[in-house]
């Protein structure tokens, strides 16, 4: 097994009598993606902005990099790189000076190859507040990652990013975990965590109520699989069609949607009524629970796997 | 070294690149300038004998007062200075470095004013070029500590226009650049020794432009040099890196501090 870069044990978090983190452990290890995920307000912010040494615990340890935040702050800024929200430059800074300035700060040679990968070639000498707010985050990571650090911290890294971009960062993410940087990805985009995210922690209500790689997250849920169907003359339509091992029932569209606890008799019973009813299939999807679902299942427990409400 | 210079270029092209600031460095003092030569000359004559270092005094306040503390509090509500400590930019950095690009600005600036004032005006030149710098530069120290202090201590933009406003308009009433000070009433002109434009306009003309100051003249680059420096040093002690649950050294309040020499100067000069 590999190294663990970060190690946070019983992290407390408060400002005066608020708790925003109430001791909360995990590690990250050498080359791994691990997501933070969790509904505003959980924490995530508080755990972020400690790791990142813009505030102190309360109780418990952080270790970045064998790094205590709050006693070697400088150490600290050689090894991590962080992306922030778009708006933290000044609004008159150009991209090329952004780079030249915060690689100066670094004692690094500046990577203007990175502002051309990640599609800001045509505007390195427009000023910030001229950039879109796509280009803003590109501008943002590059210079995060213009220092090769150890540890990365990405927030939110996609929003606001077209198609290619959001692929050019997906690959530059993989290319900085196979040379062994440790990254951290805050996101609220589920199906993003799913695809990166080696292993994931769900904070919930100032704790952590999940953590795992994706596949174990989704696998310890309700188990439900979802069934969408969709046929010609409609025959499944209406709640008086009783179907085994479902454990709720919803029409979105064309489709009729089951979550079912046993996949195959409930398969086997739709295309049993479907034939039964000279009625025929046009389409019919199974699918496992997604991060997504399970995600919603555990922050919204009112609500069943899939978003059924 | 590389880091201080690429910072101090950057933050200088900010001054002429950004609107407001250039406003601030060049357009308001140079416009107010030329507007004040050709209809105060023509109102009052003895206006045009302290002309050049009343327009510098102008240009200062404006340049600083106006023009340093909104970026610094704009920067730290919009989470900048959190990404600069990130990233290992010192909160040193952050405060020197626009004052001293200004005084950059402000060199430039009174350069100009005191070049054409003779030419357009035919506004008198220092008689003591050396304490004419000198006394420029103490002005421009203190005004600029000021207004980073300003911009540490403000929590907002509403609030920092009502500090810079604080020290701006009333030095432009009784800072003697309108009107001389020996023409103020008593109590006014007592209660001008506590702005940094009337020790800059009475060591000015007692050091500098060979005309009688009220009271000493070095007494005033000295309540100037230490006023710089204690806004400097308040600054750096009660700087906050943003504004969200972050706990300050020091009470904003203490900030009242950096009139200690203005107020020991109201009894001892």
């Amino acid at each position: 097994m590999k190294e663990s870069v970060i190690q946070v044990k019983d992290f407390r978090k408060t400002y005066g009598d608020f708790v925003a983190v109430d001791g909360i452990s995990f590690e990250v290890r050498e080359g791994e993606i691990f997501g933070l995920l969790g509904p505003n307000g959980a924490g995530k912010t508080s755990t972020l902005e400690s790791l990142e040494g813009l505030r102190e615990p309360n109780g418990g340890s952080v270790r970045v990099a064998g790094i205590d935040p709050t006693k070697d702050p400088r150490g600290l800024r050689n090894v991590i790189g962080v992306q922030l929200q778009s708006s933290a430059l000044p609004e008159s800074i150009t991209p090329d000076e952004a780079m030249k300035f915060f690689c100066a700060y670094h004692t690094v040679a500046p990577r203007f190859d990175l502002l051309d990968r990640l599609g800001l070639h045509e505007k390195r000498k427009a000023q910030f507040y001229e950039l879109s707010t796509g280009q803003q985050r590109r501008l943002a990571l590059a210079l995060a990652v213009a220092h090769e650090p150890q540890v990365l911290f990405l927030d939110e890294p996609t929003a606001g990013l077209d198609v290619a971009t959001r692929s050019e960062l997906h690959d530059l993410m993989r290319e900085m975990k196979d040379n062994g940087t440790s990254i951290i990805l805050a996101t609220h985009d589920m199906a993003e965590a799913e695809e990166m995210s080696d292993r994931v922690a769900i904070l919930l209500n100032r704790k952590i109520v999940a953590t795992g790689t994706p596949m174990e997250i989704t696998a310890t849920g309700a188990e439900l699989t979802k069934v969408s169907v969709r046929t010609r003359d409609s025959c499944l339509s209406g709640s008086a069609v009783s179907l085994p091992a479902v454990s709720q029932h919803l029409s979105k569209e064309a489709y009729e949607i089951y979550y079912s606890t046993d996949v195959g008799p409930t398969v086997a019973a739709i295309i049993a009524h479907v034939e039964s009813q000279g009625d025929m299939l046009i389409d019919l999807r199974v699918e496992r629970p997604s991060l997504e679902d399970r995600f919603l299942e555990i922050t919204r427990p009112n609500v069943a796997a899939g978003g059924a409400q | 070294m590389t880091a201080f210079l690429n910072h101090f270029s950057f933050e200088f092209r900010t001054g002429i690149r950004n609107k407001t600031l250039l406003l601030m460095n060049y357009l308001f003092p140079l416009g107010f300038f030329l507007m004040m030569g050709f209809v105060m000359g023509a109102i009052n004559p003895l206006f045009i004998e302290s002309m050049t270092p009343a327009m510098v005094v102008f240009a200062i306040l404006a340049a600083t007062f106006l023009g340093i503390p909104d970026p610094l509090v704009n920067a730290r509500e919009n989470g900048i200075f959190r990404n600069y400590k990130i990233n290992g930019i010192p909160s040193i950095s952050i405060l020197v470095i626009p004052a001293l690009t200004t005084m950059l600005h402000l060199v430039i600036v009174a350069a100009i004013i005191t070049a054409a004032a003779a030419p357009l005006f035919d506004a008198p030149l220092p008689v003591n070029w050396l304490n004419y710098v000198l006394v420029f530069v103490a002005l421009a120290f203190a005004c600029a500590g000021l207004s980073v202090l300003i911009g540490v201590i403000s929590a907002n933009s509403r609030i920092t226009v009502l500090w810079s406003q604080l020290f701006f308009i009333p030095s432009i009433m009784l800072g003697g650049m309108m009107i001389p000070s020996s023409m103020l009433p008593e109590v006014a002109a007592k209660f001008a020794q506590l702005l940094p434009a009337a020790h800059a306009m009475n060591a000015f003309n007692g050091l500098a432009m060979g005309n009688t100051a009220d009271y000493s003249p070095w007494g005033s680059v000295i309540i100037l040099v230490l006023t710089g420096l204690m806004a400097f040093a308040l600054a750096v002690y009660l700087f906050s890196w943003d504004s969200r649950n972050t706990t300050r050294r020091g009470h904003p309040a203490l900030a009242l501090l950096v009139l200690l020499p203005n107020l020991v100067g109201l009894f001892v000069l």
